[in-house]
């Protein structure tokens, strides 16, 4: 394609599937006005940049996310693609499902994964949560970035996940080098967003940041959306490890002196990569029934993620280098 | 006092999906360094039963190593997220909090008390429908007080929450209380705060906070939680003219035209008249899609897809507008608070944004700034960061909206830095300034849509950038004579040209430049009206001035064409002998010898001469525009 002209403004294909919205229900409206914040939020996007992509994460936020991007572009499709960094380390049924959804919806889907960490063999058992999670997420995440030349990368998080994530901007400016500083973040007043970058800067996009972890069940529920198996309560194989429940998912995860793989009933709150996401015993096997476990419940989700743990202010510097 | 037993509070637990419809209230917090802010979002966290186990675990564990309460529970670590923040034991940065009462769920911006940090009260504020504001019971209202008083006041926030906090350090003096509520009430009279309630809190203990203090027996009032539960802000927009600010328009395929946005005020039906501002065509709602489904009406708020029944022009920056036309104008006057480190110039030009729509703006006069502490207006020829001031500005065209006052979505604007594209200032709008508040851009008879029916074509500007000798004249000069064989009417607008008339008064100093692409930006843009296609080829080396020439011309209107010829290769051809120069150091400032180049990030169309023939090019252009519909 060098030297050739390139059109970057093609037109997206016309597309006649019709997608009408479930019958409306008496929703609660505060769902319903987080809804039209995230949409509003998901439309400046695509008006204001030039080439933006929806990290799709395959958990619940991101099954959130894509549901609220579907009805923003109703009848038409998103105008962005969906990328998911794989790590290889996913659940198998996560994988499963992303494909099932991206061909269901007829999205554009790109996946990838940092061939470089791959090709070292980097792999959280041997090499350590903290230098797995920067190689194979965040460097490959950055690589992917680049090399698509995305100037907008849209994601599900929210501000009630974390401390430094609730003083993060819904726009979220980036430097060239994907570094966010967070002492210097352009002030975000009504619902007028700064969208300016200069040259290999990008903005990270999160239309979720005003939804609770409880907004997302509630919404999953009201709205019938498709989630990951995982999330719901299952006899599974799981060994317990430094205190947490980790799901023996392939042959690949190394068995140390004494761990006997036991198939429990567990469910998973978070899920990303499965020696990293701690599983917690339930027998919640329903939508309705995991709510109500939610709502009785005295930790939070982040509990079973590993990377949180490495230290206090681990979020926040990972967020700095680029971490999602 | 035992904060365990919290009658009035409790985790979100009883009401469920179907029946909870537990309104939202949005408020800000606010007070100077110290005084609490912080221990307060915390205590109502923790007394709310927001924070689960592992999160109280983790907080007991810092509040040990990082506290600063001597190992008690440190309310402040809840909110204060940032690390720099945790090591200075003060507040940075706006947090978000959500909490949730058996009555009403709450959002919370808690935000910094100091002064080089206005900039982040004024953000949380903007979003808020009450503020409590904090005061140190020894000090009283203080400056900052006054100053953050004044931005709510601005911001429109009608409704306070004066929280006299440490009232343990006076003893629980009632008198002192009481004065420092009749000071804040003439504050509050001043500034147009027309509903006050003053509490007297501990906030780290809990006093007055979920539960009634009983150390302070002489308050008879409601405590903070109470009266946030009950407080009645509603300003209902949906009572408003109908206003919806296009997003989006939504063309998936040929059958479907849907402009997308979300409802600024009023409500809307299938079948009612709505004219699109500014340029007065008048039609009618089709069908309204919302994320519910297909509706008869929407109202304010709701995020919606609307079809009419004409084949009108609307694009993004438009507004839907019913009942009485919305102010529409080119110049208005507006409160600014300024925000960025560099100083205010006036003379010259920032990125305007408000609502959907972004324009050129220039700051013409700076009428006053206002003394924060007496509120006085002074004479001033700039603001400076965390100054406020109001000012009147000339658009490089006409803006749709609303004062402020009427209409907190259609009347705020945040001013761009188009050089660093910092967030220079927030903009509150008085008044139009076209004589009354009554003139509207008037609908020319012959409009550019009608134009460039006759002509048969899209108007739009090509923009050739790249560096002197890419071959951007040679080029455009190809597209233009193509055009004219397909019997489409275009101007050629050539950078050297130019300079020898309308721009021959300019030099070739940074700020000469950026008036010549100015200039330029603006003679296309009246091309565009005249339903033309402009064709300009000037080398533009700033990304960000080629960003205003986009703005000029409607989205859609201008298509950057990076003429992307290698240096080696430009200076190889060298046609004007230019480089040369240059390098012998004849000439200072040269694109890509001694200033760089920014080379577009995205252009519509990229090409490279060094590998494809001026004919080649010249037909990848043409093709461009026809699979875009331009002709």
């Amino acid at each position: 394609m060098t030297g050739q002209i390139v059109s970057i403004m093609e037109p997206s294909p016309a597309r006649n599937a019709p997608n009408e919205a479930p019958a409306a229900r008496n929703a609660p409206s505060h769902l319903r006005r987080l809804e039209a914040e995230s949409i509003h939020i998901l439309r400046e996007t695509a008006a204001e940049f030039r080439k933006p992509v929806m990290l799709y994460s395959i958990g619940k936020d991101s099954s959130v996310l894509l549901h609220l991007a579907m009805k923003a572009f109703h009848p038409g499709k998103p105008p962005f693609p969906l990328l998911h960094v794989d790590t290889t380390w996913k659940f198998r049924e996560m994988i499963a499902f992303r494909d099932q959804r991206a061909r269901e919806l007829g999205l554009d889907l790109i996946v990838h994964t940092n061939r470089d960490g791959l090709s070292q063999g980097i792999d959280p058992f041997t090499h350590g949560s903290a230098r797995y999670t920067d190689v194979m997420k965040t460097q490959a995440l950055r690589q992917a970035l680049d090399l698509h030349s995305f100037d907008a990368a849209i994601g599900g998080a929210r501000r009630d996940e974390e401390k430094s994530r609730a003083k993060e901007r819904v726009f979220s400016h980036r430097s060239a080098a994907h570094r966010w500083d967070p002492k210097n973040q352009r002030p975000e007043l009504w619902s007028l967003y700064n969208t300016m970058l200069a040259p290999g800067e990008s903005m990270r996009v999160f239309p979720l940041s005003n939804w609770t972890e409880l907004d997302i069940w509630d919404y999953i529920l009201l709205e019938d959306i498709p989630i990951v198996p995982l999330y719901l309560a299952a006899c599974r194989p799981v060994v317990e490890r430094d205190g947490a429940l980790i799901m023996v998912d392939d042959e690949r995860m190394p068995l140390r002196a004494g761990e006997e793989p036991r198939w429990r009933s567990v469910r998973f709150r978070t899920l990303g990569c499965y020696p990293l996401s701690g599983a917690t015993i339930s027998t919640a096997a329903t939508l309705p029934e995991i709510v109500s476990e939610m709502m009785a419940s005295r930790t939070s989700e982040r509990q079973g993620r590993m990377i949180d743990r490495d230290s206090p202010a681990s979020m926040e510097r990972k967020k700095a280098e680029g971490y999602f | 006092m035992s904060y365990h037993e919290a009658p009035t509070i409790a985790a979100p637990d009883a009401p469920r999906l179907d029946q909870d419809d537990r309104p939202t209230l949005r408020f800000v917090t606010c007070g100077s360094v110290d005084d609490g802010k912080s221990t307060l979002v915390g205590r109502l966290l923790y007394d709310s039963k927001t924070l689960l186990d592992d999160q109280l675990d983790a907080l007991a564990s810092e509040s040990k190593t990082a506290g600063t309460t001597g190992g008690d529970l440190d309310f402040a670590l809840l909110v204060d997220g940032l690390q720099a923040e945790r090591e200075q034991g003060i507040t940075i940065d706006v947090a978000y909090r959500f909490f949730a009462t058996k009555l009403r769920r709450f959002i919370v911006a808690d935000t910094p008390g100091h002064a080089q940090y206005t900039r982040n009260m004024a953000t949380g504020a903007s979003n808020a429908d009450l503020a409590v504001v904090l005061v140190d019971a020894r000090k009283g209202v203080i400056t900052q007080t006054r100053r953050h008083s004044h931005i709510l006041s601005l911001l429109g926030i009608r409704h306070v929450v004066l929280a006299v906090n440490k009232m343990d350090l006076i003893g629980f003096d009632g008198d002192r209380f009481a004065s420092i509520t009749a000071e804040y009430l003439t504050l509050a009279g001043q500034l147009g705060i027309s509903r006050v309630q003053c509490i007297p809190v501990v906030a780290p203990d809990g006093d007055n906070i979920v539960a009634a203090s009983t150390r302070m027996p002489w308050y008879a009032g409601p405590t903070v939680t109470a009266y946030l539960e009950s407080v009645d802000v509603a300003g209902d927009v949906s009572q408003r003219p109908f206003r919806l600010p296009v997003q989006w328009v939504n063309r998936p395929h040929a059958d479907f035209r849907g402009f997308c946005g979300r409802i600024a005020s009023g409500t809307i039906a299938t079948g009612e008249t709505v004219t699109v501002q500014p340029s007065g065509l008048r039609t009618r709602v089709v069908r309204i899609l919302t994320p519910a489904g297909e509706r008869d009406r929407a109202k304010a708020g709701e995020s919606v897809t609307l079809t009419l029944a004409d084949e009108i022009d609307v694009s993004r920056g438009d507004v839907l507008a019913a009942g009485p036309t919305p102010l529409v104008s080119d110049q208005f006057a507006a409160h600014l608070v300024w925000f960025d480190d560099e100083a205010m110039v006036a003379g010259r030009r920032y990125v305007l944004k408000c609502g959907t729509a972004s324009t050129g703006a220039v700051i013409t006069t700076l009428k006053h700034r206002i003394a924060i502490d007496t509120m006085a207006q002074e004479s001033a020829t700039t603001l400076e960061v965390n100054q406020i001031g109001y000012v009147h500005l000339n658009l490089d065209r006409p803006l749709v909206f609303e004062a402020y006052r009427d209409d907190r979505d259609m009347g705020s604007f945040i001013l761009v830095d188009p050089i660093s594209h910092r967030s220079a200032a927030a903009g509150m709008i008085g008044s139009s300034l076209r004589g009354s508040a009554n003139i509207h851009w008037q609908r020319l008879a012959v409009d550019k849509s009608v134009r460039a029916q006759l002509k048969q074509q899209r108007p739009c500007v090509l923009w050739f950038t790249g560096l002197s000798g890419a071959g951007k004249s040679t080029l455009a000069d190809h597209v233009d004579r193509r055009l004219a064989e397909l019997g489409r009417h275009a101007a050629l607008l050539d950078g050297d040209n130019l300079r020898h008339g309308i721009n021959r008064d300019l030099g070739f100093s940074s700020a000469e430049r950026t008036e010549n692409v100015r200039r330029v930006a603006e003679i296309a843009a009246l091309f565009v009206e005249a339903g033309m296609i402009a064709l300009v080829a000037l080398i533009s080396p700033f990304r960000s001035e080629r960003e205003l020439a986009r703005l000029r011309v409607e989205a859609g209107e201008f298509i950057e064409i990076h003429v992307a010829t290698p240096l080696a290769e430009c200076e190889r051809r060298d046609p004007k002998g230019l480089y040369r120069k240059a390098r012998a150091g004849e000439l200072p400032a040269f694109t890509g010898i001694d200033q760089p180049y920014e080379a577009p990030q995205a252009p519509e169309i990229t090409i490279d001469t060094s590998e494809l023939s001026s004919e080649a090019a010249c037909e990848h252009i043409i093709r461009y525009l026809r699979e875009h519909n331009y002709l």
